[in-house]
């Protein structure tokens, strides 16, 4: 087998065995965290294969470190035990879950059937310099839109946390 | 070429990990000792032989290596033993991507002294830098204690603050060399740059040419000074030391997320932040110090010296030539970033701690908007030149 290919089994076992990991660490928040940082990182990697850099930076920075930081953050701060989450109603949950496992599968499936050859990367493709050029000028209102929603939610945090403080 | 990528890599390790961060813990015993009156690591002898307390660093290893190995009761046994692999394994793979020298042509081979070369350069360090963190909130946790708890939950906040800034504060280094790699951003400043230049670009005065010789290197020192201010802030405090140690806190905290550890598990911490001050110097030497460019010195200009020759060079080959050049450029790497941590050793030895909110109001209040300022004044100064 190629190396890529065979990187590729890899980094897709480690994201679904962590994923599951994590999912299944019921009693332990912190090492379901971790598992979710595996995953995030494994991701990382099945990007990098697939050519896109940038994508597999971010990836590794913003989801695998930041993001899941802030999780363990809250996690640790409140130190939650197991029965603080128990459902009252954990059945009507697991068969909620599982009826959209399947159909998640189902979808999945269905659509990754009959796909087109994929054509060969262009070059430099996925690197910051395109990535940044696509983005500041095909796409520079959403750019905008989406920062502007970033703000709103700073405000509202702020506004949150200050009236808890006076 | 694995091989070659192999033996770069085993290079690395061998002088960087092997030899300077070992010798560094005594570097920072005799300039603590230095700058507090005393006279310093000396008592380690071997018979009578103390050679100026080079043994120290060879006492710390059998003491570590000897100690009781405690896994505190309560502690997450797994979590517990990763967390310092987690905290060390970062620090020692983000020199991948430091060069040590340029690229030197070899007959038809082209060595370029660096272990890997990604297109995405920095952000490969922010991306590791980020996984760091772990290592430091994982182990406060793990260790059912509730003083490494406290520790690794100022680590967590103070790590992602300074991330953001530290990010923010090399942005404007990218706009001036136009690359995100560190190979490229070091060559960029093997030139030179004329002191009186923004005269002619800002105003149109032509500089006369007898002022020609008012050059200064192109290092991102003089072409982003506040950046540079910024990036060191920034990266100390994601190392943890003095005086942003405010995860260990040693008057309020204890030891913080290492206080659970002892022998070799508390020694991969311990090793990881030196090892962490060698990865800082050589950062910063890439990025702001021109890396391996030796000042006034291009390496066309070295080589074709080296090659043509005067009196005694006279007669050199093409490959004996690029080889004089490359153990040059070695060398002045290792000086700048021999500068480089003594100058975190000053800074930590000069400055007292911190205090917690005081961390906090420094990176957010002053540190992200003069970053933010910097980005923006870069941007204008690079519009009105290239226009």
């Amino acid at each position: 087998m190629e190396t890529p290919l065979l990187l590729f089994y890899l980094f897709a076992a480690l994201a679904v065995g962590s994923a599951l990991g994590m999912v299944l660490n019921l009693r332990n928040t912190v090492a379901g965290a971790m598992n979710l940082v595996l995953t995030m990182v494994s991701l990382g990697g099945i990007y990098l294969l697939l050519e896109a850099y940038l994508v597999a930076a971010l990836q590794i920075m913003v989801y695998g470190g930041a993001i899941v930081v802030l999780f363990l953050f809250v996690v640790m701060l409140l130190n939650l035990r197991q029965d603080d989450f128990a459902p009252a109603r954990a059945w009507l949950v697991r068969v909620g879950s599982a009826l959209l496992a399947v159909a998640a599968l189902v979808g999945l499936l269905s659509a990754t059937r009959g796909l087109p050859e994929a054509p060969p990367v262009p070059a430099g493709f996925g690197g910051y310099a395109q990535v940044g050029e696509v983005l500041y000028t095909d796409y520079v209102l959403l750019v905008e839109v989406v920062s502007l929603l970033l703000l709103a939610a700073i405000v509202g945090a702020l506004i949150l946390a200050k009236r808890k403080i006076d | 070429m694995p091989i070659e990528v192999l033996l770069k890599s085993a290079f690395i390790l061998l002088v960087i990990i092997g030899a300077f961060a070992p010798v560094i813990t005594w570097v920072e015993r005799k300039q603590s000792a230095v700058m507090q009156d005393r006279i310093g690591a000396n008592r380690a002898d071997v018979s009578g032989i103390t050679v100026l307390g080079l043994l120290h660093p060879l006492a710390d290893v059998i003491k570590l290596l000897t100690k009781e190995d405690v896994v505190p009761t309560g502690a997450n046994r797994i979590l517990h033993t990763i967390a310092p692999v987690i905290a060390a394994v970062p620090a020692i793979i983000a020199y991948a991507i430091i060069p040590y020298g340029s690229t030197y042509q070899f007959g038809d081979h082209a060595l370029q002294l660096v272990p890997a070369d990604p297109d995405w350069g920095l952000l490969y360090i922010f991306a590791i830098g980020s996984i760091a963190t772990y290592g430091t909130v994982i182990a406060g946790w793990a260790s059912n204690n509730n003083w490494s708890l406290l520790g690794s939950l100022r680590a967590s906040a103070q790590m992602i603050s300074y991330e953001v800034t530290l990010g923010l504060s090399v942005v404007g280094c990218f706009m001036v060399f136009q690359t995100l790699k560190l190979t490229d951003m070091a060559t960029a400043q093997d030139s030179t740059f004329r002191l009186l230049g923004f005269l002619d670009v800002l105003f149109g005065i032509p500089v006369p040419a007898w002022l020609d010789w008012l050059r200064l290197p192109a290092w991102g020192l003089f072409l982003q000074p506040l950046g540079f201010l910024i990036f060191l802030t920034c990266i100390m405090a994601e190392n943890k030391r003095p005086p942003f140690d405010i995860p260990e806190g040693e008057s309020e905290i204890i030891a913080g997320y290492f206080l659970e550890y002892s022998g070799m598990r508390f020694g991969l911490f311990f090793m990881a932040e030196f090892i962490e001050v060698v990865v800082i110097a050589g950062l910063l030497t890439s990025i702001f110090l021109g890396g391996w460019a030796i000042p006034f010195l291009d390496q066309a200009t070295l080589t074709a010296f080296f090659a043509q020759g005067a009196g005694p060079f006279a007669g050199f080959g093409d490959g004996l030539a690029n080889a004089l050049c490359m153990l040059l450029h070695f060398l002045c790497f290792v000086v700048k970033v021999v500068a480089m941590i003594w100058l975190q050793m000053l800074i930590r030895w000069t400055l007292p701690r911190f205090r917690y909110d005081q961390v906090m109001d420094l990176c957010w209040k002053i540190m992200l908007p003069l970053s933010i300022a910097n980005i923006f004044v870069t941007g204008l100064v690079m519009l009105v030149i290239h226009g």
